[in-house]
């Protein structure tokens, strides 16, 4: 973790901005020539590998100094292991223990700017630039002690933190890293180690930021405590266009410890010395206050229609022909989703010291550099005078209140400068202002042909925006309320290959005609943004759970007709892993069991996840027992295996719990699953028996990145196993125990 | 002023004795391990010991806690020497976030403190008040059932230094 406490040295803090300021430069240099067309004869510039190719210098990515060797990333961790995984390959390249690496993570201040953590991106984009500038760190560092021994280089080897000679001459990093060894643009190749010299790489590494979780450590940011500081809580509207009309401000002022309310229209917050004093601050504000609100939102019971009927945007992502006559065996299907919730564990949380005209966040942001700019616009400040440092939070899956409640704090740090504020949401408000998960619709139709495979494939997704991320500061909840407020920019859709409401929209199987939409609604009366997997939950839960029928009408095993339609050999591999592993041709359920199965290529373009369970439904109540998910997956290269598993043993648990309880609610006016009995997630006495994990290591493949890769397979899964153990097929999530009593007519 | 038995020492705290311990803890004793989740009893990331009963700390008034044994994470053992729990959390790599971990430890503790031989069902009733999200729960029911099988096999074996006389 990087101690926000830590009063940077000087000399670091020059050599860092020194660092960025020359790779901003570069790297437009190296943009320009990628762009020039090559010379005759000579081949085109290699582009660098991750985000190498945004923040070349290699002294942005490591230093070797006195302090020893120190890795930066743009990165964060959100418990996903990334920080592990990342000393893991440097480590490797630079061969040294991982516990002599010291890792400093996003701060605008020290790191290069990687733009958000997400979408599985981190290994592809982090770790193979600290990958590739550490193994090219080593080579500098072999050339600089080979000048020094006045030998070839290729009679030196890096070994535990040194260059070594046959003779026994050394010469540690730290003797070798001057100031400006790596103070060089990154080169497109690197001198990788094998996968068959791998000593860190491929092997379960322990979690480095576990211990502090389990020992009472300062974790999170919620566990900052910067001398001085004082404590803020926001009293939010009811709803979301609700204006605060009056506000009786005087008795909430002599409250004791009570030292600021802190009112901007219709944006109000109280900062009190002790933080129990501030709760019951925001307590009577709230009371104190009258609000103008009035019912904005669609109509819960048909939301859908809603969707459906709401102006949108179509984008023909995959052109076929839509006029093929439906054959002998067509069939149709629509899918639903609800609204629903990142759901952290511990609400969002923030601290902000305004201080000398500037203003320093400390933040669990997913993207730090995006989040200065929001907040540096919503305050009308230079850049340059807003620092935003990374510290860890509860569990967020997205863009959950991280960016808001950094507003939060920096608006009330502004009002209430020279000393920290640390702000912290209340579980109602991270219930309600959170941006929710997209509800969303699919339609799909399509035809078997005479020997059973697919001949015609049409689906269309109806879907919200996947991402309403800052961006500027009308993304930041908090600046809508202020008295020059600003604006919630219009959505746009995330492009393909990739995707956001038509992430993974695109089955990966041939079909011999297939034609996909996107329908994009800008409209959002909730407020959405981007959790875990996106639209891909809910494509491969439509398209999987449809796969299944189109088995069940071709009168075929599911596994074998999924492998009919499936030429990806990594795709089969999966497919071929997990039913092995699960025993699915020799599993015949009992009655009221079933099992189901259900295959994705993540955005089509990442980790390879296949998921099996078995399930049993208690005929009389609904009640739905896990009895075991077998998942297999390949996510490229692995890195940390033991981290790999947990994510795709996480997804699976999380998604079961989305697919089979959750649903945000609401009225005309606000949201009302504003706590955990309102808006119930999975337990322990819920959970399966087990959940096995099953990795393929594809050694010297680039990394895929896993960490939302389960979260689609898992719902179709479930979808699939309660049509075999009812023999009723739900469409609609989620399948609640009403729901299927209902479903089972009884 | 109240005067609170934290993790084995005296604490004199000048609070209103209706606060919730949970902001006493993090506030006045700058202890990290229990967390504030909902404040309503709900998620059980507050949760601490009360003499050996597991509470929710964001409930429970402070004042309740004069006179009896009040114990967080950071009561149950340190890097250098954890408790079977802190072991076995970190053997199993039983986190994700881990922001529900403190709660989630303490709850168990409360458990194998009267019962190391629990069964799968009684731990998962057991553990039914906390809530995770990153879905780590498969890991934390071993974690769980690795620390019982310390505890019982520290209970039924002689220590070291009885075993070498």
């Amino acid at each position: 973790m990087s101690d926000p406490r830590e009063r940077v040295s000087r000399r670091r803090a020059l050599s860092g901005a020194g660092a960025l300021i020359v790779s901003f430069s570069l790297g437009r240099v190296l943009r320009a020539q990628e762009l020039a067309p090559a010379a005759p004869g000579q081949p085109p510039p290699q582009p660098l590998p991750g985000s190498l190719r945004a923040t070349p210098m290699l002294d942005a990515w490591i230093r070797i100094d006195g302090e020893g060797i120190t890795v930066f990333t743009g990165k964060v961790e959100l418990g996903q292991g990334i920080k592990t995984a990342l000393l893991q390959v440097a480590a490797e390249e630079l061969h040294v223990e991982p516990g002599l690496i010291g890792l400093i993570t996003a701060d605008t201040a020290r790191t290069p700017d990687e733009g958000y953590t997400a979408g599985s991106q981190s290994m592809q984009e982090s770790a193979t630039a600290v990958r590739h500038a550490a193994a090219q760190a080593r080579e500098l560092l072999i050339e600089a002690a080979a000048k020094r021994f006045a030998v070839p280089v290729e009679e030196l080897t890096a070994q535990d933190g040194a260059v070594i000679h046959g003779d026994g001459r050394r010469a540690s990093y730290r003797q070798l890293g001057s100031a400006d060894l790596l103070h060089v643009a990154a080169q497109p190749r690197s001198k990788l180690k094998g996968p068959g010299s791998y000593r860190v790489i491929g092997r379960p590494m322990p979690r480095v930021d576990i211990p502090a979780k389990v020992f009472g450590g300062v974790a999170y940011v919620q566990d900052l405590r910067l001398p001085g500081m004082v404590h803020a809580r926001v009293v939010r509207p009811p709803s979301y266009g609700a204006r605060l009309d009056s506000v009786e401000i005087g008795p909430v002022e002599r409250m004791p410890g009570v030292v600021k309310v802190v009112r901007d229209g219709s944006f109000l917050a109280v900062v009190a010395e002790r933080e129990y004093q501030a709760v019951k601050a925001m307590d009577a504000l709230a009371l104190a206050s009258q609000w103008n609100e009035s019912g904005s939102l669609p109509d819960a019971a048909h939301i859908y229609d809603w969707l459906r009927r709401a102006p949108s945007q179509e984008y023909i992502i995959r052109e076929g022909r839509s006029d093929l006559e439906p054959s002998a065996r067509s069939l149709q299907a629509v899918y639903h989703r609800p609204f629903q919730l990142h759901g952290s564990i511990g609400p969002s949380c923030a601290v902000a010291l305004a201080e000398a005209g500037g203003l320093t966040v400390w933040t669990h942001s997913q993207g730090v550099y995006p989040l200065r700019g929001a907040i540096a616009e919503m305050l009308r400040l230079p850049r340059d005078k807003v620092r935003a440092v990374h510290m860890e939070g509860s569990g967020c899956y997205g863009h959950n209140g991280a960016d808001d409640v950094a507003a939060d704090a920096a608006l009330v740090a502004m009002a209430f400068p020279d000393r920290p504020v640390r702000v912290q949401w209340m579980r109602d408000q991270e219930h309600a202002w959170e941006p929710f998960g997209a509800a969303m619709v699919t339609g799909v139709r399509a035809s078997l042909d005479d020997g059973g495979a697919i001949a015609d494939w049409q689906y269309e997704v109806w879907s919200n925006a996947h991402s309403t991320r800052p961006g500027g500061a009308g993304n930041l909840m908090p600046a809508w309320h202020l008295a020059a407020p600003f604006a919630q920019p219009v959505p746009q859709p995330i492009p393909q290959p990739t995707g956001g409401g038509d992430r993974n929209a695109i089955p990966i199987y041939r079909f011999a005609n297939m034609r996909v939409v996107h329908r994009f609604i800008p409209g959002m009366p909730l407020r959405v943004s981007a959790l875990r997997g996106l639209g891909a939950y809910m494509n491969v839960f439509s398209i999987e759970s449809f796969m299944d029928e189109l088995a069940k009408a071709a009168n075929a095993d599911q596994v074998e007709f999924r492998l009919r339609h499936l030429e990806d050999p990594r795709a089969r591999d999966v497919v071929e892993l997990a039913a092995e592993k699960f025993g699915w041709r020799s599993t015949v359920p009992a009655r009221g069991r079933g099992r189901g199965f259900a295959f994705a290529k993540y955005k089509n373009l990442a980790a390879y996840t296949a998921v099996a369970v078995e399930l049993e439904v208690e005929h009389e109540s609904g009640q739905v027992r896990l009895l075991r998910f077998v998942a297999a997956d390949d996510s490229g290269e692995i890195v940390n295996p033991d981290g790999v598993r947990n994510q795709i043993e996480g997804g699976i648990v999380q998604s079961a719990s989305w697919t089979l309880g959750e649903a945000v609610t609401f009225d005309a006016t606000r949201i009302t699953s504003r706590d955990w009995s309102a808006y119930p997630i999975l337990r322990f006495p819920e959970l399966p028996e087990s959940v096995e994990v099953h990795l393929i290591d594809r050694p010297g493949q680039p990394y895929l990145g896993t960490g939302e890769s389960a979260q689609g397979p898992t719902a179709a899964a479930l979808a699939n196993a309660l049509a075999e153990a009812t023999g009723v097929r739900m469409r609609e999530l989620p399948f609640t125990r009403r729901r299927i009593k209902a479903a089972i007519g009884v | 002023m109240l005067t609170l038995n934290v993790n084995g020492r005296q604490h004199q705290v000048d609070v209103d004795a209706a606060t919730p311990l949970l902001y006493v803890l993090r506030d006045d004793l700058a202890l990290n391990g229990a967390k504030f989740g909902c404040g309503l009893g709900q998620c059980g990331a507050c949760t601490v010991l009360l003499d050996d009963k597991a509470v929710f700390s964001c409930l429970t008034p402070v004042g309740v806690g004069e006179g009896r044994r009040i114990t967080t994470l950071e009561g149950l053992g340190t890097e250098d020497n954890p408790n079977p729990l802190q072991r076995a959390f970190i053997d199993q790599q039983a986190a994700q976030c881990g922001f529900c971990i403190a709660g989630m430890i303490m709850r168990a503790q409360a458990l194998l403190h009267h019962n190391t031989q629990p069964t799968e069902k009684e731990i998962r009733e057991h553990m039914r008040t906390n809530l995770c999200r990153c879905g780590t729960h498969m890991r934390i029911l071993a974690a769980v059932r690795r620390a019982a099988a310390t505890m019982r096999s520290a209970a039924t074996e002689p220590s070291p230094r009885e075993a070498r006389r």
